[in-house]
């Protein structure tokens, strides 16, 4: 099997019954399932979640546990969501490659 | 069993001050010993801002604080080593019309001393600083003004006054300090004496209690800078930026490193306490911070805070340091109590204790701080 | 008289059985925790739609899990329960809290910090690349979330939870590319007398390894881990196994982790003191047997102090609720022993020490570890970074290298690389790892927002 390339990080494995909630990452649509945290839903469709600030390269959380605070992302309106321990709502808009800030006016 | 130090000087405190005095009495080729009871740098010198400013100063400290800044740019020389100073500019701003005359008023005083300063109405600041909020009416730019690593700066005057000849014990306790017929004799913990025909106090806010000891009480009472720093962000506010303002819960200073991170202060002080060598920041302060810090640049909000840090830090009831020789004891200088403003000066002050220290005088008027206006 | 302010400080399972003695007292406590719903980490809820049964999330531990969560269900509406609340600083009698965007300044008589614990990292070259999961991470991935860390996932480790959370994926039909434990097989044996506390638990780490062996996962012991492999993200493994011979495993995953780290914070932001514990290698705060702090008035249970397992958070944590109200001139609850309480207790900590013979953090490792390694995630500071503060800038001790490296200094405040960065520092100094200190804890103990609201008092 090779492993890497642009295929999503984490692998379901069960509780498949959920009703589909719908956001968008980098402005492409993808479908999540209720009760999926925003960190897991990013996952399953690709492998980084925010870049690192410090010219490292990409990051796609560490603990799951809100202690590393490596999985920090930012929504297309400028505000912060730790992926990890933020349920997905339908229309969310999360951005992993810039940084929106400062927002202006 | 104890042994005898002796050197031409002796320097009680390795902050910034001490160390700066260190590092420049080595390269007037003097002796001498700095003895600090933890480790240099880390109260006062090392947790505040990293302002490197002039502006706003009391006028008749501009000389002392243009001869730092031209200083602060040789540092990578004299020091051998990189303490993130960056010439970014210092923006205050002001919120209130009659603070926008204050700021004209001070630039014309200011050009006496050298130091020019560019007034910009709100919207023009604006049009330069986007970032800045709509309550801004008008700000005092001052170009070559900028910031620096507090971290990094006194350890590097110390390490660099090491390599150059100078004695640095770090972890030495002075217990006993006298005045003998040839100059003074000072008694670590350790058992170690120590003596040398001149001793620099620059203890900071403990120096009050050795001046007391020499007779030369001072109204000095130790406080905290309330110290914040935000998440990194990509670098955007390039100045470093104040307010003008006289009320004490309007006061918002920040900074935003290359890294990224936005360092903050203001609104007022903690308490800092001498004995246990501790300072709190007070968690209603930090709060109150964060109103300011919108206030001022709105899209700060967006952020978070990621950590918080104060230090002990002297405070004259006249906000001037007290820095020269003593009005008492022959051989005894000060410099010391800085009233949360001594960084921007700290070269300055090294540069100008050595000369004092090694010719008798100094070119650069230290009248206003002199221990005798409070005797 | 007004009945006394108590607050506990976490929802697992140190956390409800101090405020269930609490509550069985006749006291309303305040329960603050980080989580949406109670259970900590070990205990973790899975989010309301899920529908696994207890069995599947917690295996043998879940007659446990429904027992502790019972008893917290048992509580509502006789304590106060602020969910999704962070508790960010603790100083002068108040507790600051952020809850839905608000502060809020809480005073209290009595505090209960069963704050929990994280895994215990050591950096490895690769471990922030995506895919690259602490062995908590993996497991709260599956519990919490239905979902692997990866296709082909390689668990790098040593303890305990290395073996459970491995057969955890092999159970949900996971594909485990192999077991790589630090610690020599040979250690096992010696720390056998002291793990004869617990028998049970030896029975139960045997059919792991046998569930393991018995799902064709390759189990590799006395490993030295080299790197991670992968630019953007996780593509093997590269290790050195105990004949010497240097080894590569395909995986896109790796789930690692290294025993527990206390969550500290609190208690220290308090005043706590604190001591270097030998056997689990980090700083604690200072308790007396039942959980009492040095700072009158703060009371400590669970993983954040003892490190003694859910079992042991359990019984630590009713004891804590006891000393508090011995302290306030209250009696205990009927059925409550605090003698048999401290028994077991005394039990665990044999156990514990036997686990960290038979599991030995490898600090030799992390001392050797490549200059280029990445060791603070947060502020991306490399171990030759660390080591020259430590040497050319002559920091002693954590603290100064903070200071000089900005190791720690980030979001994380040092949680996952104080431990690894003091083993760094104290050996480029050649003294040893208690030298180097702690770095101090700082507000907000987790980032705090700038836009928070003020309380309106």
């Amino acid at each position: 099997m090779a492993m890497g390339g642009a295929g999503p990080l984490l692998q379901r494995l069960d509780e498949l019954a959920r009703p589909a909630v719908t956001l968008a990452v980098d402005g492409q649509v993808v479908t999540a399932l209720e009760g999926d945290t925003v960190l897991t839903a990013v996952l399953l469709h690709g492998a980084v979640l925010r870049q690192s600030e410090f010219g490292d390269g990409p990051r796609a959380g560490f603990c799951l546990m809100g202690a590393c605070q490596d999985c920090w992302v930012w929504t297309e309106q400028g505000t912060r969501l730790r992926a990890c321990s933020t349920p997905v709502t339908p229309g969310l808009r999360i951005v992993t490659l810039e940084v929106p800030w400062p927002r202006l006016g | 069993m104890a042994s005898v130090n002796q050197s031409d000087v002796l320097i009680l405190g390795g902050g910034l001050m001490g160390a700066a005095t260190a590092f420049f009495l080595r390269q007037r080729g003097v002796s001498v010993t700095l003895l600090e009871r933890g480790l240099c740098g880390q109260q006062a010198s090392g947790v505040n801002f990293g302002n490197v400013r002039r502006q706003g100063r009391f006028l008749p400290q501009l000389p002392l604080a243009n001869r730092a800044r031209l200083l602060w740019s040789r540092l990578p020389t004299l020091l051998g080593e990189d303490v993130e100073f960056l010439p970014t500019g210092h923006l205050r701003v002001a919120y209130h019309p009659e603070q926008v005359a204050m700021m004209e008023a001070y630039r014309d005083g200011a050009r006496d001393y050298g130091l020019d300063l560019e007034i910009i109405g709100g919207n023009a600041a604006r049009d330069r600083f986007p970032w800045l909020s709509s309550e801004v009416l008008g700000g005092s730019f001052s170009v070559e003004d900028g910031h620096a690593n507090p971290r990094l700066v006194a350890p590097a005057f110390a390490r660099a006054a090491k390599r150059d000849g100078a004695r640095i014990v770090e972890d030495c306790d002075v217990i006993a300090i006298e005045r003998e017929s040839d100059g003074f004799r000072l008694e670590s913990a350790d058992g170690e004496i120590w003596r040398a025909p001149v001793l620099q106090v620059s203890a900071g806010a403990w120096g009050g209690r050795i001046a007391e000891a020499f007779g030369e009480p001072v109204p000095i009472i130790a406080r905290g800078p309330q110290m914040g720093v935000t998440e990194p962000v990509p670098y955007a506010l390039h100045p470093v930026l104040g307010v003008t303002t006289k009320t004490i819960g309007e006061v918002i200073y920040m900074r935003q490193v290359t890294r990224g991170n936005i360092v903050f202060g203001g609104t007022g002080h903690g308490p800092a306490d001498l004995d246990t060598r501790r300072a709190k920041v007070m968690p209603e302060i930090t709060l109150q911070q964060f109103a300011q810090l919108r206030r001022m640049v709105p899209a700060v909000g967006q952020l978070r805070i990621i950590r918080t840090w104060s230090g002990v830090e002297g405070y004259l009831r006249d906000d001037r340091p007290v820095m020269g020789p003593s009005g008492k004891v022959p051989g005894l200088f000060y410099a010391f109590g800085f009233c949360g403003h001594g960084f921007q000066l700290g070269p300055g002050v090294g540069e100008v204790m050595a000369e004092l220290i090694a010719t008798g005088s100094t070119t650069t008027p230290l009248g206003p701080f002199h221990i005798g206006r409070f005797a | 008289m007004a009945a006394p302010r108590v607050i506990v400080v976490g929802a697992g399972p140190a956390g409800t059985r101090a405020a269930e003695v609490l509550v069985a007292a006749g006291l309303r406590p305040l329960v603050i925790d980080e989580a949406a719903d109670n259970g900590g980490q070990i205990y973790r809820r899975q989010p309301a739609g899920f529908r696994r049964r207890a069995e599947a999330l917690y295996g043998t531990e879940a007659g446990r899990a429904r027992a502790v969560h019972g008893v917290f269900s048992a509580l509502r509406g006789r304590i106060e329960h602020w969910p999704q609340s962070l508790a960010w600083q603790l100083r002068d009698g108040a507790l600051q809290v952020e809850r839905g965007g608000r502060a809020h300044r809480l005073e209290f008589d009595r505090i209960i910090l069963a704050t929990g614990a994280t895994d215990r990292l050591l950096p490895i070259p690769g471990w922030t690349r995506p895919g690259a999961f602490s062995l908590g991470a993996a497991q709260i991935a599956l519990k919490a979330q239905a979902c692997a860390i990866g296709r082909r996932v390689v668990f790098l480790g040593s303890g305990p939870l290395l073996y459970l959370v491995a057969a955890q994926y092999v159970k949900a039909g996971a594909t485990v590319a192999a077991v790589l434990d630090t610690a020599p097989a040979s250690a096992r044996r010696a720390a056998l007398p002291l793990m004869a506390s617990r028998p049970s638990l030896l029975v139960k780490g045997a059919a792991l390894l046998w569930r393991l062996k018995r799902a064709g996962v390759p189990v590799h012991h006395g490993v030295t881990p080299l790197r991670i492999e992968g630019e953007s993200r996780v593509t093997g493994v590269v290790f050195r196994d105990s004949t010497g011979r240097e080894r590569r495993l395909e995986g896109d995953a790796v789930g690692m982790g290294w025993h527990l780290r206390a969550e500290s914070q609190l208690a220290d932001l308090a005043g706590c003191a604190f001591d270097f514990d030998p056997v689990s290698r980090q700083w604690l705060p200072r308790i007396d047997v039942d959980g009492r702090s040095s700072v009158d008035g703060v009371y400590l249970a669970g993983d954040g102090v003892r490190l003694a397992g859910a079992d042991g958070a359990e019984l630590g944590g009713r004891l804590a609720a006891l000393a508090v109200l011995q302290d306030l001139g209250l009696p205990a609850p009927a059925g409550v022993d605090a003698a048999a309480l401290r028994r077991g207790l005394a039990r665990m900590e044999r156990f514990r020490q036997g686990l960290a013979i038979a599991f030995p953090w490898p600090g030799e490792l992390i001392a050797a570890l490549p200059d280029e390694t990445l060791v603070c995630r947060c502020e991306a500071i490399t171990a030759g970074q660390l080591r020259r503060g430590a040497t050319t800038l002559e920091a002693p001790e954590m603290n100064r290298a903070k200071a000089f490296t900005r190791v720690g200094m980030g979001r994380c405040q040092g949680r996952f690389c104080g431990i690894a960065g003091a083993e760094i520092l104290s050996a480029a100094r050649g003294e040893p790892m208690q030298a180097a200190g702690r770095i101090r804890s700082a507000a907000p103990v987790k980032p705090l927002p700038v836009a928070i609201e003020l309380e309106t008092p």
